[in-house]
């Protein structure tokens, strides 16, 4: 339950692999306790038509991450292992991070009208029945 | 329900003023679940028994369940209307993204009314709804391309359904099918007629809620045990590995699969269209509905070169199952999977229902061969069993509707029967075309009784298949209690709109346990009151429109050709038919 303190990191293994169920989305905000997808940080949308396959977007844990450094109150501090943490209580809620990740990584909470960030944590690879995420950690291969 | 559950919402949308609104109805989620049960209770109340399936006042009624978007496999949508095709009680089931998209997007129903007057889509996107003009893609050709041009248009990738129809919807073909997400179908009973008719092209709907749920470590631990029932589930397993096609092999080793019109129940060359023989030649991708790991969608990956540059090739994905394997293959006698393929993208381009479609197209094959037809009639086509080019030819002058005959095929057997004759082949039972299964009595007793007259109200096919392997007899009074209590169960599955698929993992307890944690306490004993209820609702709103269980067709081929149940004859369907109907109105 708590793999993010090791500083793993979510990675997708093989994303031909994916046949769109959503389950991961879905376990993102089972999370927080909530039905539904309104807090998910990870999205699975189709790669320009199902018939092509999927595509995953989920946060890559920049080492240098760009989202930190638009946040103009300082709600986000690096994450050890790559990434970030978001400090709920200093954000704004200004979207300066969702507009700067270029992958499109960064979620939104319209009912909080905060940020969604991974926090690498892992639940949605235990729900990926085909294998496509992997929570990898330090001294994996 | 929760309090503050966005279930409870209807999204009514009026085309002909371009207006919506939305009505809080705790009464009817509270009462009926969702799905189906507050679907049957909305058409009751919205369609009036003279209501012109084609006519503004028809509604459209799409509704789905608190599971959705809480527990996996609940990811049906249930539409309702009154049908074009049997002038009666429509209602169709599909999945793709529909049924979240509708949830998360904050309603449990949507009611669409109204006639626009040019031809228009629908954008829902959360609370709002966008009216926009679809002139553009009217008459475009290729349903396709509609679903392409809507993707890159509207917003809300990976979060939406794109429920559209092709020229034969437009054309009020009375079995169009509404398509979803490319690969699902609203398939039964001509809703995409009824999208038609009101100039309505498509409908973007799309959504990010999240829900409550009553004790949070109760809903982790119910969600584990329903998802790890289906990930490790054998009997999951078939619709994931092979697929629905998995049946080919199995209902022609039983000679159950209608052949050649019904003339034989074997087909010679059934391998050749197989499952099996799909999973290993064509077989291009897998994929799933939204909130269900099954991953039962098995899309064809067809390569073929083009005669005028035999250098030049596409290769198209096309979604196959059991029934249209049946419908377009075996039916029609095609051999050749190839073809098959090609048969089916057309239906797809055009927007047919693929089994009212094959049915149609088998009896217009052996009318024909009975001189009921003439080549002045089809504009000289020659239907012959397994030449899917002449199938393809008819499918599009069916949506030019240029002559008598062409326009009568548009309309169904039932109808085209009583044009030219050839009712005892004319396979449609309540109006709706045969689905693949002549695997006995239960079967076409399931099909003349069910509410919507689909394999799927009762799995008669199934009880059969029970029949066979225990060698027990049924009599007509007991089929019927059995098809009986199997639809009334079927009603509560979808209003929870669970996937059928999932029927062994979701049992009573398991229901039970799911709805405590979205705020209904019902034992399994109120379950059934209510799924009873439901069917009769159902029922009460088929004899309002004229259906009298004492006038249904029979067609005589399912006499004449055995069952692997051995021969049945009319009288025991006529018993257990009206067994059936003594049942359901006994309290």
């Amino acid at each position: 339950m708590c793999d993010f303190l090791v500083n793993g990191k979510i990675v997708v293994v093989d994303v031909n692999l994916c046949v769109g169920c959503q389950s991961c989305m879905f376990a993102c905000t089972r999370r927080f306790g909530n039905a539904g997808l309104g807090k998910s940080a990870i999205h699975i949308g189709s790669a320009g038509g199902i018939e092509r396959g999927f595509v995953v977007i989920i946060c890559r844990g920049c080492p240098d991450p760009p989202c930190m450094k638009v946040c103009p109150s300082n709600a986000l501090r690096k994450r050890d292992g790559g990434g970030v943490i978001l400090d709920a209580g200093k954000c704004i809620g200004c979207k300066n991070c969702v507009k700067e990740c270029t992958i499109g990584a960064i979620f939104w909470d319209e009912e909080m009208n905060k940020p969604v960030i991974c926090v690498h944590c892992g639940i949605c690879a235990n729900y990926c029945p085909y294998g496509v995420l992997k929570l990898e950690k330090k001294g994996d291969d | 329900m929760i309090e503050g559950d966005p279930l409870k919402k209807v999204l009514h949308i009026d085309l002909s003023i371009k207006r919506f609104w939305v009505e809080e109805r705790n009464d009817l989620f509270e009462k009926f679940i969702g799905g189906v049960g507050v679907a049957s209770q909305l058409l009751s109340e919205e369609c009036g028994k003279k209501t012109d399936p084609l006519g503004p006042k028809n509604p459209i009624i799409f509704a789905v369940g608190p599971l959705t978007g809480s527990f996996p496999l609940a990811s049906k949508t249930v539409s309702m209307f009154k049908s074009p095709l049997t002038g009666n009680l429509g209602e169709s089931h599909a999945g793709g993204r529909s049924a979240i998209a509708i949830r998360m997007a904050g309603y449990g129903a949507i009611v669409i009314k109204g006639q626009s007057s040019e031809p228009v889509y629908i954008a829902v996107h959360g609370n709002r709804v966008y009216f926009k003009n679809a002139s553009v893609l009217w008459g475009m050709g290729n349903s396709y391309s509609v679903g392409r041009i809507l993707r890159e248009r509207e917003s809300g990738a990976g979060l939406r359904t794109i429920m559209r129809i092709g020229r034969a919807g437009e054309e009020l073909i009375s079995y169009a099918s509404v398509i979803t997400e490319t690969y699902r179908h609203f398939g039964r009973l001509g809703l995409g007629a009824v999208f038609g008719s009101k100039k309505l092209k498509a409908i973007v709907i799309s959504g990010n809620n999240s829900l409550k749920v009553n004790n949070v470590k109760q809903y982790r631990k119910t969600y584990d045990e329903i998802y790890n029932s289906v990930v490790n589930s054998p009997a999951m397993n078939k619709y994931h590995e092979l697929g629905t096609p998995i049946n080919v092999n199995v209902i022609n080793s039983i000679e159950a699969l209608p052949t050649r019109n019904l003339k034989e129940a074997k087909f010679e060359y059934a391998d050749n269209i197989s499952g099996e023989t799909f999973l290993e030649k064509y077989l291009g991708r897998r994929i799933a509905c939204a909130h269900c790991p099954v991953s039962c969608i098995h899309l064809a990956a067809l390569r073929e070169s083009y005669e005028s540059d035999p250098y030049f090739f596409k290769t198209t994905m096309i979604s196959y199952d059991y029934e249209p394997i049946f419908s377009l293959g075996s039916m029609l006698g095609i051999p050749n999977p190839d073809e098959l393929l090609r048969l089916l993208e057309e239906i797809e381009i055009l927007g047919f229902d693929a089994m009212s479609a094959g049915v149609v197209l088998a009896w217009a094959t052996e009318s024909q061969e009975a001189g009921l037809i003439s080549e002045k009639d089809t504009f000289g086509i020659k239907f012959k069993w397994g030449d899917y080019e002449s199938y393809i030819k008819a499918l599009r002058l069916v949506i030019k509707c240029e002559n008598e005959f062409y326009e009568a095929l548009g309309r169904g057997v039932e109808h085209a029967s009583t044009v030219y004759g050839g009712d005892d082949f004319a396979l449609a039972f309540g109006g709706n075309e045969m689905p693949g299964y002549h695997t006995g009595p239960a079967a076409y007793i399931g099909f003349l009784t069910g509410a919507r007259h689909s394999h799927l109200d009762n799995a008669g096919y199934s009880l059969d298949q029970k029949v066979i392997s225990s060698n027990e007899k049924l009599t007509p009074d007991e089929t019927a209690n059995k098809l009986l209590s199997e639809e009334i169960w079927r009603q509560i599955l979808s209003s929870l709109v669970v996937c059928f698929f999932a029927r062994g993992i979701y049992t009573p307890e398991i229901v039970t346990k799911a709805l405590e944690i979205m705020g209904y306490n019902l034992t399994y004993d109120d379950s059934l009151n209510i799924g009873r209820e439901i069917l009769k609702i159902k029922n009460n709103f088929k004899k309002e429109n004229g259906f009298n269980e004492n006038n249904l067709r029979i067609p005589k081929r399912i006499f004449e050709t055995k069952a692997p149940t051995g021969k049945f004859t009319e009288e025991y369907i006529r018993q257990g038919v009206s067994a059936y109907f003594k049942l359901l109105n006994s309290d």
